[in-house]
């Protein structure tokens, strides 16, 4: 890790060099997904973590699911509504803003990170206070908002535990919903020990590995933080149109303290997360919580309309920000990735992901929605873009999974299409498409593929004779055969043998 | 063409009685078990027992797959001979090439369409199509239209979506259409089924290849721990990330080694291609096998 000391001192612990998030004004500097994913399968700790913790949620979440009788039509009903949602947006959005502003919210529009950074930072700046307490949110990560604000120097301080444990342990995120997934007990304890003096509180000593031991470390850590803060910054899982009313769906509780002992209090919100009616929450707080902690309720849910006097924050912005969001709405068959309520279900039942961890992805998106979606916000130029929608086996499991019914494989297999006709048009030539022509040529008629056939055959009743299996081989076929052996072609095609056999029939 | 049937099976699974046991064992044993029937079924076998085979005359044209014909004919040979046996016409229209998933799938829409085109040029004219392979016949369902669609081919698009409707996995087409879970087969050894990711969730095959192997005399069937998860196969994906594909596959052989069968089964050759081939790598003496392969074996067979 680097840190540069030639700037003032950082607030707050740095996170690994490089950028994850989406509409950076940087190009991502992350290398494609294969050699992300190669390093990432070497750590043996981290696959052991990531088999335990999402075997046990995947487990339980087909439990919960399974109590729901009419499971299979709240899930349509979710991905109907997202879908008229995606349809009106500019209608529900325009309507979202009156009725927050009618209750006393400030509503501002952000373009991308840059734009959405710089309001947060101006509205922080404005209270004259030089740090701020957070709820874990996904695009406040997305925009990279941390390191805006400490750029401007003001220290963002992480309060869910997960979230505290990645940013003490200068990590990034490898999980939507459980950021800290690739970490175990000791290694928490590690950081805590090494890290949480430097920025608060420390931990007791001689502190043990017990989760509830841990978790009263950060509490006291985190209690100072949270009693001293005049601004807090919040995402939301949804908007509601019709009452201007905003939604946050958590576990630990530390939401609720930011969102109510801070004086002023920023949401972020990316645009998508409107809902039309109040009502419509009964499908999400249905679909949410049994998707993603496998829990029939969370534990905290928080609803605020407006500001009330004397009681909670007294003064409340909402910052709508769009970076890249409409790209994907633009996009016929890709924009059903908007749906997504991040739940992190498609995630914990990806085997790719189970083996890999968030980390490979390059992007604070991992795993199944990750792939479809960040290529969509970001666009496929960088090397790790354009290596993502590839990042799957097309196993179909996300799309079974998925609450709102998001068709996970079909818009992969479009944003590959997509791919596949950019490197066509590419003004150097790629491998890929150079390879598909005389491989499409053997199968547009059945004439060519016998030709094929033939001398395969020929191969196969010659140099291959007496041969069951071939063993490592070089390139083009090292990468298939560097882990298994492949059987040899047999002498004779089904097709030779039909017509020998059945000759004269078709 | 219309197929000559003489008599439709689907009937029997209409009326809820496993009558496929008679269809298939000898006389004898079709007379043992008939005694423990209630004279309605006895009624029903009456006109059963006449045939001598349950699919007669049936027209059946087959999709042997890109990948059966060239690496794996055992396999296509072994649905002709189940097939025969069954008492259907098999045709192998020689039009016939490959799904296209594999073009589709890595992005290639233009050349999954010369597939396509292939595909429906040899199966049009067939009310049955059968093929062993949940992934291709999952495909063809799943992706044929679209591919043509996205052509602006409308014409060829109503062409696809009739052969999809005609299309079927070999595990539908015997319990579906011939309404048969015993097929007459016999293999006396322990195997394990990993239900592939295409036939189980596009396909949609469901419990049918459990039903067939159950009902295999001498056949042990052994539960696959974790079964459900993929093999690392994923076409291209073993190509583009053969690291990830390769840690994938060892899990699933590590999981076939533990239930300690002889033979691990599957529906789709592919799939079959990668467990086999860390399995062999790894000199672990378990062998993989089709489920068609099984199903067409009987008495008397060479193991
Ligand atoms: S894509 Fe579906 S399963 Fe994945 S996080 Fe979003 S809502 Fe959940």
């Amino acid at each position: 890790m680097t840190i540069n000391l030639s700037i003032s001192p950082r607030r707050t612990p740095a996170p690994p060099p490089g950028t994850i998030g989406i509409g950076q004004p940087e190009p991502v500097a992350s290398p494609a997904f294969r050699e992300n994913a190669k390093r990432q399968l070497q750590n043996t700790q981290m696959r052991k973590n990531l088999r335990h913790a999402t075997t046990t949620i995947r487990n339980k979440r087909l439990l919960r699911v399974a109590e729901v009788p009419n499971w299979e039509e709240v899930r349509s009903a979710g991905a109907a509504l997202k879908d008229r949602i995606g349809r009106h947006l500019d209608k529900y959005l325009a309507q979202a803003e009156e009725n927050l502003t009618k209750a006393g919210a400030h509503v501002h529009w952000a373009r991308d990170a840059e734009e959405a950074n710089r309001i947060i930072t101006g509205i922080v700046k404005s209270k004259g206070v030089d740090e701020v307490v957070k709820i874990k949110s996904m695009v406040t990560q997305e925009i990279e908002m941390n390191e805006a604000l400490e750029a401007a120097g003001i220290a963002a301080w992480e309060t869910d535990l997960a979230e505290l444990i990645v940013q003490l342990g200068h990590d990034r995120p490898s999980h939507i919903l459980v950021p800290a997934i690739h970490r175990n007990r000791e290694e928490v304890r590690e950081i805590f020990n090494k890290e949480m003096g430097q920025y608060g509180t420390p931990p007791p000593d001689k502190m043990s590995n017990d989760p509830p031991i841990l978790a009263g470390a950060a509490r006291r850590h985190l209690r100072e933080k949270f009693l001293r803060a005049k601004v807090g910054i919040s995402g939301s899982n949804m908007v509601i149109c019709d009452t201007g009313t905003v939604c946050i769906v958590e576990s630990e509780g530390n939401g609720r303290m930011c969102l109510t002992l801070p004086e002023t209090l920023i949401s972020v919100v990316g645009v998508e997360k409107v809902i039309p009616t109040f009502d419509d929450l009964e499908v999400f707080m249905k679909l949410l919580p049994r998707s993603s902690t496998a829990e029939r309720m969370n534990p905290y849910t928080s609803m605020w309309t407006g500001t009330t006097d004397g009681d909670g924050p007294q003064e409340l912005h909402v910052v709508f920000v769009d970076n890249g969001r409409t790209n994907a709405l633009a996009d016929p068959e890709g924009r059903s990735a908007l749906r997504c309520i991040r739940c992190s279900a498609c995630m914990n039942i990806c085997p790719i992901f189970e083996r890999v961890g968030g980390h490979a992805y390059g992007s604070v998106y991992p795993g199944p929605i990750g792939i479809i979606l960040t290529p969509q916000m970001r666009g496929i130029n960088s090397a790790i873009d354009k290596s993502l929608p590839y990042a799957s086996t097309l196993c179909c499991a996300c799309a079974d999974a998925c609450p709102v019914k998001i068709p996970i494989p079909d818009i992969i297999v479009h944003l590959r299409n997509k791919i596949a006709d950019k490197k066509k048009h590419d003004m150097h030539p790629h491998l890929e498409p150079t390879v598909m022509v005389p491989v499409n040529w053997m199968f547009n008629s059945a004439k060519h593929f016998e030709f094929v056939q033939k001398a395969v055959s020929f191969a196969a009743g010659t140099a291959l004779k007496n041969t069951d299996y071939l063993g490592p081989m070089p390139w083009p076929a090292s990468p298939w055969t560097r882990a298994r052996d492949i059987p040899a072609p047999p002498a004779e095609s089904f097709r030779q043998w039909w017509k020998k056999n059945r000759g004269g029939r078709r | 063409m219309p197929p000559t049937v003489e008599f439709c099976p689907r009937f029997l699974t209409n009326r809820k009685i496993d009558l496929s046991l008679f269809l298939w064992s000898d006389q004898k044993s079709s007379d043992r078990s008939c005694s423990s029937l209630g004279e309605d079924a006895k009624l029903i076998l009456k006109g059963v027992m006449a045939l001598p085979v349950p699919a007669k005359g049936l027209r059946v044209a087959l999709f042997a797959t890109c990948i059966n014909d060239l690496m794996f004919p055992s396999t296509p040979k072994a649905v002709v001979k189940l097939l025969e046996r069954l008492g259907c016409i098999v045709d192998f229209p020689t039009e016939q090439t490959c799904c296209g998933q594999m073009f589709t799938n890595t992005g290639y829409f233009d050349a999954g369409l010369a597939s396509v085109k292939t595909y429906v040029k040899a199966f049009e004219p067939y009310e049955y199509i059968v093929g062993p392979s949940g992934s291709c016949v999952g495909a063809i369902r799943h992706q044929s239209v679209m591919l043509a669609e996205k052509a602006g081919d409308t014409a060829l698009a109503a062409k696809a979506a009739k052969c999809v409707e005609h299309s079927y996995d070999l595990s539908e087409f015997l319990v579906d259409v011939l309404g048969l879970v015993d097929v007459g087969a016999f293999f006396p050894h322990k195997v394990t089924y990993h239900p592939t990711c295409h036939s189980t969730r596009i396909a949609k095959v469901g419990e049918r290849p459990y039903q067939l192997l159950r009902a295999v005399r001498g056949l042990d069937l052994i539960e696959l721990p974790d079964a459900s998860t993929c093999c690392g196969f994923g076409g291209t994906f073993s190509i583009k990330n053969p690291e990830v594909s390769a840690a994938m596959a060892a899990d699933k052989a590590r999981n076939v080694v533990s239930t300690g069968a002889e033979y691990v089964v599957t529906g789709d050759n592919a799939c079959l291609m990668n467990i086999g081939g860390v399995l062999h790598r790894n000199n672990t003496g378990v062998r993989p096998i089709h489920l068609a392969e099984i199903l067409a074996h009987q008495e008397g067979d060479a193991a």
